[in-house]
């Protein structure tokens, strides 16, 4: 098991920087440079004023060199200073935002894996029955709405027709005052829509797959073992079936490690919540590397991270790979 | 059984739920009248887009401009009229060569700490403005200075090496407070995210990405503004901020023009707020890329605008809420020449140009040909603006009727910017400009500007409009600048090099209860200071 662990900890190292050093290509690759993004069509600007912006974020030097101090300044866990104007360091700017993203992206996925699995276990043991139908037509539902548009439509609802709930944003104008109860209760109104859809959304795969995975296991001999030996048919779900159909999304849950700090663009641009998502598309937009390769990097980092989690949880549980390995 | 449990439980939570969430505040209806007016109150402002750098000089974007617009002052500024007037400024004179221009500096104006406002302050801003060091995209009108000096605290003097009229203007640029900065590196100052300025309102605080507010300076040289707070929401999504303005969380915003005319015509909406509509300082047009064989003739580009319905594009794209655009310059300012008008809609005229300028045969496919070639092109146009798009398709159907086909290509800003702008490698295409509040167009319509990356980039060369450029910068005569303006106004719409399609109207929408505001040529916000909430309709 232990070299196991070194051997798979050592691959993550060239895999690393393989992507890293393919990302900072493809970047640059984009046509437009961020001194054009922020100087595109100013009458103001004059070519010697393009060439002092080009030289002072070191874009006059080969690419090579470029990546070279990118690189040496990472190996020191700096991620530089951000080429938009406000010229502040890459992390400063992403920990401002990944709090926000974090938490919501993890009530989401506490109620998506909360909700969905038991969905899926209900789906399977009442297949093909109304009930099954039933909740078939619903996750997919939540799947085929575009968000954008169900979350307009919730907004006007409960926002401007009933006046329930506010619209937008995370607080309420003045909330510094609150005490923090009512604080809480605040951020919570204001979360209540884009968790709703967000959860809403997400349902339809993770229950699919459950509800195959459960399916499959009940079809396997030692479930109807488990039924011949005369016990009853709770137990056969619960203890039986369920523990081996939860083994794959052990997996899945591995793979969300990386997109927890990652936001949808549409849906934060939609409820103004200023995460991960927007950050990282108006980095593209204006074609600021030194940002866009910070979240990038984070976002490998993790990929690779909640890969090899889920590798270790699998032989945890699984004695077939444990041994394998 | 077990499952119907479950479902009334949810049913029960989520009526719960609902119920908790209705603890909200009765809206108040707006009460006319002008009422007294008060001190205190709050107004929350919507933008698309969050502030980068509250230093104005190292930022480039809309939000931190407006944003530095409150803190901070210039020398000059425009009034209602769009006239310069003085601001930090009390006063200025200009020598009798038009070289050099004297400014008489307010006395006892004090930064938001307190500190006195000087002339040291107005040095550095324009020694800094300079410094090869600092990144800014606004020290080109600055380079053109030979010598800026402070012969006392209370008098600033700055030497042109030739008489240059947009100078002037320049020094609206935001002062910066020297005795925060001095010596220290701008580009890493606090200032960018915690502004100290000498404006009416002073900096309280910026969440990223949510907001940033400010409240009122009490000892702003005109007075202490009336609205207690200005907190700017940042809203990215325009459905989402005109949603938030009908629930009563915004108090202004930008409407767009179908929310202009088809959605805030309910009686409830008129009584809550105030709608605004007044000329943006914007144009739209299709440009014609000049060095293409297929645009060189005068005739064709001038049988294109008559083949174009500006009124039709202007109801389709606009609802009505813009006008006609004929030049460069925005309608009602002084160097808008209002005797200038181009080619109307007239496809019989556009037809008969056509032919004079050999396009006669119809193919099968019912396109002009001439010399064996069709005539057809592409409009580029950049992705994101649905207005543009929707223009291109207009004209396309139009030119169509007079046997023009045209492609339509909608590209990403960066790209259309690199690989086809930058390189000439473009047909035609629809954009925009601004309209500075200075006539001078130098760097759009002069000659020498067809280079790469430089702004004549439909490469646009006319010695007589180059003649009267030059001429119209280097004189303060306003008479002889507008006798420049007004002809080259009449050779670019005789030349076409652009069809100047519409200048847009800004419409924005203001909660009812604000008192004060009066609509100008110069918009609605330039007496911000004066708007007011009546005591008794005050809601922060």
């Amino acid at each position: 098991m232990l070299g196991y662990l070194i051997k798979r900890l050592l691959m993550l190292v060239p895999l690393f920087l393989g992507i890293t050093l393919i990302t900072f290509t493809v970047i640059h690759l984009a046509p437009g440079e961020p001194v054009e993004m922020q100087t595109a069509m100013n009458p103001k600007i004059s070519a010697q004023t393009r060439q002092k912006l080009r030289e002072y974020y070191g874009l006059d030097k080969p690419l090579y060199v470029q990546y070279g101090k990118w690189l040496t300044r990472l190996s020191k866990l700096d991620f530089g200073r951000s080429f938009a104007s406000d010229n502040r360091p890459v992390i400063d700017k992403i920990k401002e935002r990944i709090p926000i993203t974090l938490s919501l992206n993890i009530i989401a996925l506490v109620l998506e894996f909360g909700l969905a699995i038991p969905i899926g276990i209900l789906a399977a043991t009442h297949r093909e029955t109304l009930l099954d139908r039933g909740i078939t037509i619903f996750v997919f539902l939540g799947f085929a709405v575009p968000t954008f548009w169900l979350a307009l439509l919730l907004m006007y609802l409960f926002g401007v027709k009933f006046g329930w709930l506010p619209i937008s944003g995370l607080h309420s104008l003045g909330s510094e005052g609150f005490s923090p109860v009512r604080w809480l209760i605040d951020m919570g109104r204001h979360l209540l829509l884009p968790i709703a859809v967000a959860t809403f959304g997400s349902l339809a795969g993770l229950s699919r797959y459950m509800r195959a995975n459960m399916l499959e296991v009940l079809g396997q001999d030692y479930i109807t073992t488990a039924r011949a030996k005369g016990l009853g048919e709770r137990a056969v779900i619960y203890r039986h079936a369920l523990k081996n159909a939860l083994l794959p999304v052990i997996t899945l849950l591995g793979f969300s490690l990386p997109g927890l700090i990652g936001g949808s663009v549409i849906f934060e641009t939609i409820f103004a919540i200023p995460g991960m998502g927007q950050l990282f598309y108006m980095g593209v937009m204006a074609r600021d590397y030194p940002l866009v390769m910070g979240i990038l990097v984070i976002g490998a980092f993790l990929t690779l991270v909640g890969n090899l989690l889920a590798d270790l949880c699998y032989a945890l549980a699984d004695p077939r790979i444990r041994h394998g390995g | 059984m077990r499952i119907g449990r479950a479902a009334r439980l949810i049913l029960l939570s989520l009526v719960l739920l609902l119920a908790a969430c209705m603890d909200k505040q009765p809206t108040k209806q707006a009460v006319r009248g002008p009422g007294k007016p008060a001190y205190g109150d709050a107004i929350v402002v919507g933008s698309i887009g969050d502030a980068s750098n509250l230093i104005p000089l190292l930022a480039s974007d809309t939000p931190s401009f407006e944003i530095a617009g409150y803190v901070y002052n210039g020398l000059v500024k425009y009034d209602k009229d769009l006239n310069l007037v003085g601001d930090l400024a009390e006063s200025w004179d200009v020598s009798k060569d038009g070289l050099t221009i004297t400014f008489h500096l307010r006395h006892g104006v004090k930064w938001h700490d307190g500190v006195e406002f000087t002339s040291a302050d107005v040095l550095y801003t324009y020694r800094v403005t300079i410094d090869p060091k600092t990144p800014t995209a606004y020290a080109e009108d600055f380079k053109q200075v030979k010598r800026a000096e402070a012969p006392d605290r209370y008098t600033f003097r700055v030497t042109y090496g030739k008489p240059f009229a947009p100078a002037l203007a320049s020094w609206g640029m935001s002062i910066l407070p020297s005795h925060l900065l001095e010596g220290k590196d701008i580009t890493k100052s606090d200032l960018a995210r915690k502004p100290v300025g000498t404006g009416p309102y002073r900096f309280k605080e910026w969440v990223a990405g949510q907001k940033i507010v400010l409240e009122a300076y009490k000892n702003y040289f005109e007075g202490e503004p009336y609205i207690g707070r200005y907190v700017y929401r940042i809203i990215p999504d325009n459905s989402t901020m005109f949603m938030e303005l009908k629930a009563g969380g915004l108090d202004m915003m930008g409407l767009t023009p179908v929310q202009y005319q088809r959605q805030t015509d309910t009686p409830d909406f008129k009584s809550r707020f105030n709608k605004y509509r007044y000329p943006a300082s914007a144009y739209t047009y299709l440009g014609y890329n000049l060095r293409n064989p297929m645009f060189a003739d005068k005739r064709v580009r001038q049988a294109i605008t008559s083949a174009i319905n500006k009124d039709e594009i202007i109801h389709g794209v606009l609802f009505g809420m813009g006008q006609i655009a004929h030049g460069p310059y925005k309608p009602g300012t002084w160097a808008y020449n209002p005797h200038v008008k181009d080619f109307d809609y007239n496809p019989g005229r556009a037809k008969q140009l056509l032919a004079q300028a050999g396009w006669k045969q119809l193919n099968s496919d019912g396109v002009l040909v001439k010399d064996g070639k069709p005539f057809t092109f592409t409009i580029l146009t950049n992705q994101g603006n649905d207005q543009r798009m929707k223009c291109a398709q207009i004209i396309q159907r139009r030119l169509k009727n007079v046997g023009i086909d045209v492609k339509i290509r909608v590209l990403e800003f960066a790209s259309l910017l690199t690989n086809f702008i930058d390189k000439g490698n473009f047909d035609a295409l629809i954009m925009g400009w601004t309209i500075s509040q200075d006539p001078d167009i130098f760097d759009v319509w002069h000659s020498s500007k067809t280079g790469p990356k430089e702004l004549n980039f439909i490469g646009f060369k006319n010695k007589e409009v180059d003649r009267l450029i030059e001429e119209g910068r280097s004189t303060f005569d306003v008479e002889k600048r507008k006798r420049c303006y007004y002809r080259i106004q009449e050779i670019l719409a005789d030349e076409q090099p652009y069809t100047f399609l519409y200048v847009p109207d800004s419409l924005p929408v203001v909660s009812s209860r604000f008192r004060g505001i009066e609509p100008a040529p110069a918009g609605i916000t330039y007496n911000f200071i004066k708007w007011y909430v009546p005591k008794e309709e005050q809601v922060y």
